[in-house]
């Protein structure tokens, strides 16, 4: 068996992810490579390079893939990934975007976000926003699966020395174009691989008052995250949902503030090792999942924690 | 211009969903069954365009059995103006809805084809995308919003980090996320026109698809479940739990 992963970066960086989704690949058994896409991508390459159990890493640098259009992605990925028995990447908004283009042009049927492998051709998936997990079988002869990231301990960045081979495949579908984007710019941690997930709901009132779960964020190298009410409230920006559909989380430590728990966001989070509430209403659902509860009013609750941690931290 | 949405029939997403004793898939009998939220919002975007002078027609699809109907009634009540049926008892999995909707495509020539980016019962989140690939359409997936400019359409993203704006040539394939719009409700009035709508039935030989299945479902079963721990009586125990306990911090 030989297995492709498609890397996950921003052209400035190797996500963590794929180092989730070589993992996955491991878990499968066979040769893996990885393929690098995007524009200027020679240091990306050299970090894919040097994961763990990666054999070969091929690398398509053309501005036709600088910011990842699905249509040019999912030619080159086609082409290149016709040769293996397995086509992996990330279930990020990329990896979903261009994934079953891939699977579409080889006439094969995908496996969306898989958080197990059973075998080379059986897969566990959560269905019904992960109220009930699937055991799917595959039965085309390339598997085209997409990985949730949290599903797999990722394996080691360093170590590893594979060969770096470049590929002149140039696909440009002329279908579409890049027109602009808004990034939010933050020094924190990446919400989907972040150790520590502070989030905040509906009870944070408005977008001014997340400041305070910024500063405890920052003492402990945490993420900011919010509650999809929190997000329709415009009280912080869409990347910051946590939930069926928005990010899914699997901290050690995720602190709920001011969330009631709703079946929306346990599908995005539930997976976390340790989940603290903190929420004045007793009776909220997110109690029912929290290792720790702390029934208080949030804006007596921020500010003391932040003084607790300061003085252990 | 003509707008093209399939919608899908699905379990209501306020059901309680409830795997079934023998594993053998999630319990859908007497389950009230409604249209995909995420198709909800594909809809009121078409009749958005429609009310702005930008569609000239909505053709709704959808695929499924005969109950399919429904959906596409309640489509054509919020403002769709016919619709068609491609109706089968089997099961439809992404590749296969993507080539029925290939050929829904080839014939009804639409400039744009609007879908849910996926449905809540698989969550898959391939047909737009599988469609997008077999007609050779570009793709706006997850959109947060969708402005037509003559032979082009705009689709604002929401991806990982923010939003991305991409153009694409016409006909395109937009598949919606949840801030598109806030899908309205059907008025009795117009539900009661909708049953006067034309409504076309096919079935997927029809369109010279087969239905084969290329995966199967080994088994179904409820997550582990999470056990409630204990309430901390302040600030300071939960910190000292934390550091001493569980170890975290």
């Amino acid at each position: 068996m030989s297995i492709l992963v498609i890397a996950e970066h921003d052209n400035s960086s190797l996500k963590q992810a794929t180092l989730n989704v070589v993992a996955a690949a491991k878990a499968i058994g066979g040769d893996i490579d990885v393929l690098v896409a995007g524009e200027n991508v020679g240091a990306i390459a050299e970090a894919a390079a040097k994961a763990e159990g990666v054999n070969k890493v091929l690398v398509a640098d053309n501005a036709a893939y600088g910011h990842f259009l699905a249509e040019n992605l999912g030619e080159l990925v086609a082409e290149v990934g016709k040769g293996y028995s397995h086509i992996l990447t990330s279930a990020g908004t990329t990896g979903k975007d261009f994934m079953p283009r891939v699977a579409a042009l080889l006439d094969v049927a995908q496996v969306s976000d898989i958080i197990r492998v059973e075998s080379a051709d059986t897969f566990v998936r959560p269905i019904y926003a992960g109220n009930a997990i699937a055991t799917v079988k595959a039965s085309d002869s390339i598997k085209v699966i997409t990985v949730r990231p949290t599903g797999f301990d990722p394996v080691a960045a360093e170590g590893g020395s594979a060969s770096v081979e470049q590929l002149d495949v140039v696909k440009d579908a002329g279908l579409s174009s890049f027109v602009g984007e808004e990034k939010a710019k933050s020094d924190r941690p990446d919400l989907a691989s972040a150790g520590v997930v502070i989030s905040g709901g509906r009870g944070m009132q408005n977008g001014d008052n997340f400041k305070m779960l910024e500063q405890v964020a920052d003492l402990m190298g945490a993420a900011v995250g919010a509650s999809r009410a929190a997000v329709d409230a415009g009280f912080v920006p869409n990347d910051m949902q946590v939930g069926q559909t928005g990010k899914i989380v699997a901290p050690q430590l995720y602190v709920a503030v001011g969330i009631s728990g709703a079946i929306q966001h346990l599908a995005g989070m539930s997976d976390s090792k340790v989940i603290v509430a903190i929420n004045k209403d007793e009776e909220a659902p997110i109690f029912q999942v929290a290792d720790y509860g702390l029934v208080a009013d949030l804006f007596e609750a921020i500010p003391q924690f932040e003084e607790e941690l300061k003085k252990v931290l | 211009m003509k707008v093209l949405v399939a919608v899908k029939r699905v379990i209501d997403y306020n059901v309680k969903v409830r795997v079934k004793p023998d594993n053998t898939g999630v319990d859908l009998a007497n389950v009230k069954m409604a249209m995909n939220p995420f198709c909800e919002i594909a809809v009121e975007e078409a009749v958005r365009l429609k009310e702005k002078g930008v569609a000239s027609e909505i053709v709704v699809v959808s695929i499924g059995p005969k109950a399919c109907q429904e959906q596409i009634r309640t489509a054509l009540a919020l403002g769709a103006d016919r619709g068609i049926h491609i109706e089968t008892d089997e099961e439809v999995q992404s590749l296969e809805a993507a080539k029925l909707l290939k050929a829904v495509v080839e014939k009804e020539e639409p400039k744009l084809v609007i879908l849910g980016k996926q449905s809540i019962d698989s969550d898959n989140n391939q047909t737009g995308q599988m469609l997008a690939a077999l007609t050779g359409m570009g793709q706006g997936t997850f959109a947060s919003e969708v402005v037509v400019d003559g032979e082009k359409v705009n689709v604002t993203r929401e991806v990982d980090g923010g939003l991305m704006t991409v153009a694409l040539n016409l006909p395109a394939v937009v598949t919606t996320d949840l801030r598109l719009n806030e899908p309205r409700y059907a008025s009795l009035p117009n539900i009661m026109k909708a049953k006067k709508k034309p409504l076309d039935a096919m079935s997927p030989a029809d369109l010279g698809v087969e239905i084969a299945p290329r995966l199967s479902t080994l088994k179904v079963e409820a997550p582990a479940s999470r056990q409630a721990g204990i309430k901390v009586a302040d600030v300071a125990e939960l910190v000292d739990k934390l550091k001493n306990e569980a170890k975290v911090i």
